[in-house]
């Protein structure tokens, strides 16, 4: 599971002798982040997001469970157990609220870098593949907690965004209706699907845990892989997580949290939407629906879909939207290029930049209006992000002439420091 | 003398298979009807489908007004139709339309004047505009759905945008000339 010559876990404490011996959980830790787990020295600060991720998840599930400790989730008092009761009556509530609102757009932040570094290190290549997968299957999961929670405060956006998000349900052929007032319940989001998804809302971060303890497992199975991509040959290329990327992970850290608090105390409404301070109501659609920040470019795809073609626009829309983060799972056998690292190869380079302006730009055009401007360019956008891996990432890694690797990992590191 | 028969036998396997097999199918299926309850706890449940009909007084909508109630949590809209607006609904020729229906289809026998749909664009759910006062009808006179812009004519029919099919016409039922029961 791990180099021969990593460091083993002999407790001094006889306490932990005691607990070691008949539980060795202190010992599973220490492999896992601490000095047992040997690490290519040479990882820079785009590594730093795995460790933020986790950090972001605990932050979530701790406010979380406190704030539910306030939250009523009945749509006649939601929104004001949200608005009055945790917004001003409970003690601090404002700040477990935001911190809460604004620390899951801080997740998916850490969560789309760390998307993003894999992808330009070609972590996903084989023997990752698994930490791949699971991480695709933790991004998923993410969406609907991220998704159920913003319903709950039953604001407008709230009401309307669960109305929009279950449609999407109706568009499957046939059972797709039945589908859909099985979701909520009822025939449109009310007490039924306020209750469900709170209670969902709530189950699905430690499903999340869970998934993630695989991710880790998975990870630590062939090591981490590092910014050249060339695999660890010795001793000389590792150095023990603890102290080493404690410390490393830790300066991220503390910059991680002073922009979270400036997002909490400075503009804690600044990603969020003035509609949702309007209480749901069943018979008025906000004039501009919009998700969270983090789902426009997957909104864009979904309404890049206009005509017809065999299947109805709206079904296309929905198979395109799941389609574009289903087609992540086959991103390791899309891409053949025995070449990991991005830093190695020319083209796959260029293509990854232009492949992270083509999501700003779905983005951006996912969070403006329905205008034929926008839909044109998201159009474009949306057939462009599925050009990228099937066709342009598949096409590069028969084309391409990577650039000479470096030996080792030593040899790049001493390469680099002119030594 | 048996136990090593049934282990090494050449037609032995399959009475374990067989019986491996019948348990687990067993288990499967007793797994599979627990199950039923909690998936069917999901459906509406009966407080819900107790708000099934909905009581709507017509009497005061005249020719070309709308109004909007609420028909199971959904908005619904009541329009009384002009003569003009039916007569527009019925030249268009029905193989043109996306979801082909013709407004006497749409309408109940005897009160074709009478529109009665859910305000409810079947594209992503949005309440379309046009049952108000003075609200945007769109290019068909109809309704018109700001979010993404489809428009409906005067017979609820969709004709521009992205939703696939006309607003849905729920069941209902005259009692008398001025009272409709819908559900």
């Amino acid at each position: 599971m791990s180099f021969p010559w990593a460091k083993h876990y002999e407790p001094k404490n006889p306490v932990m002798q005691w607990v070691d011996s008949r539980l060795p959980l202190p010992r599973f830790v220490y492999n896992a982040v601490g000095a047992g787990y040997p690490v290519p020295r040479n990882l820079n600060y785009w590594w730093n997001f795995g460790v933020l991720a986790g950090v972001a998840l605990v932050c979530q599930l701790i406010t979380g469970i406190v704030l539910a400790m306030h939250f009523h989730s009945s749509a006649a008092s939601a929104f004001d157990s949200v608005n009055v009761g945790i917004m001003r009556d409970v003690n601090a509530g404002w700040f477990l609220r935001f911190a809460h609102a604004n620390g899951a757009s801080m997740f998916f932040v850490v969560i789309y870098i760390h998307m993003f570094r894999g992808l330009y290190y070609g972590s996903y290549k084989a023997p990752r593949e698994m930490v791949w997968l699971l991480g695709v299957v933790i991004f998923l999961l993410l969406m609907a907690t991220a998704f159920m929670g913003y319903v709950l405060p039953w604001g407008q956006m709230s009401f309307w965004g669960a109305q929009v998000i279950t449609g999407f349900f109706s568009a499957i052929p046939v059972v797709g209706d039945w589908i859909r007032i099985w979701l909520l319940g009822g025939y449109a989001p009310d007490d039924a699907a306020l209750n469900r998804f709170f209670s969902l809302h709530y189950l699905l971060p430690f499903v999340i845990a869970g998934a993630v303890i695989l991710h880790i497992w998975a990870l630590h199975i062939p090591g981490s892989s590092n910014p050249t991509g060339v695999e660890v040959k010795g001793e000389q290329d590792t150095v023990p997580f603890h102290p080493y990327y404690t410390a490393k992970d830790g300066l991220g850290v503390v910059v991680f949290l002073i922009l979270f608090s400036v997002l909490i105390f400075f503009a804690p409404d600044y990603l969020g939407h003035p509609d949702n301070y309007i209480p749901a109501n069943p018979l008025s659609t906000p004039a501009h629906i919009v998700p969270e920040w983090y789902f426009w470019p997957f909104y864009a795809i979904l309404r890049a879909f206009t005509a017809d073609f065999i299947l109805p626009a709206k079904l296309w829309g929905v198979l395109a939207m799941f389609g574009s983060i289903l087609l992540l799972f086959f991103l390791p056998w899309l891409d053949k290029s025995p070449v990991r690292s991005g830093s190695y190869r020319p083209m796959y380079k260029v293509a990854f930049w232009v492949l992270v302006a083509d999501v700003l730009v779905l983005g951006y055009c996912g969070g403006s209006p329905a205008e034929p401007l926008f839909v044109i360019l998201s159009q474009i956008a949306a057939a462009y992000y599925f050009a990228h891996f099937l066709i342009i990432v598949p096409i590069i890694s028969h084309l391409e002439t990577p650039k000479p690797l470096p030996g080792s990992i030593t040899e790049a590191v001493l390469a680099k420091t002119g030594a | 003398m048996a136990i090593e028969a049934d282990l090494a036998g050449p037609e032995n396997p399959r009475r374990r298979d067989y019986l491996q097999f019948a348990a687990v199918s067993v288990a499967a299926v007793g797994a599979g009807v627990a199950v039923l309850p909690l998936v069917n706890s999901m459906n509406p449940s009966a407080d819900v489908l107790a708000q099934s009909t909905t009581e709507v007084d017509v009497s005061k909508i005249e020719p070309g007004q709308a109004i909007k109630t609420s028909f199971r949590k959904q908005p619904l809209f009541v329009r009384n139709l002009t003569p003009k607006e039916i007569a527009e609904a019925d030249a268009v020729p029905v193989s043109s339309l996306r979801d082909p229906q013709t407004l006497e289809q749409r309408t109940a026998k005897g009160h074709t004047n009478w529109l009665i749909t859910l305000g409810v664009c079947t594209h992503l759910g949005c309440v379309p505009l046009g049952a108000g006062e003075g609200e945007n009808r769109g290019p068909f006179g109809g309704y018109f759905c700001p979010c993404h812009g489809s428009a409906y004519d005067t017979a609820g029919r969709i004709r521009q945008g992205p939703a696939p099919k006309n607003l849905e016409v729920p069941k209902y039922n005259f009692t008398s000339d001025s009272v409709v029961v819908v559900g």
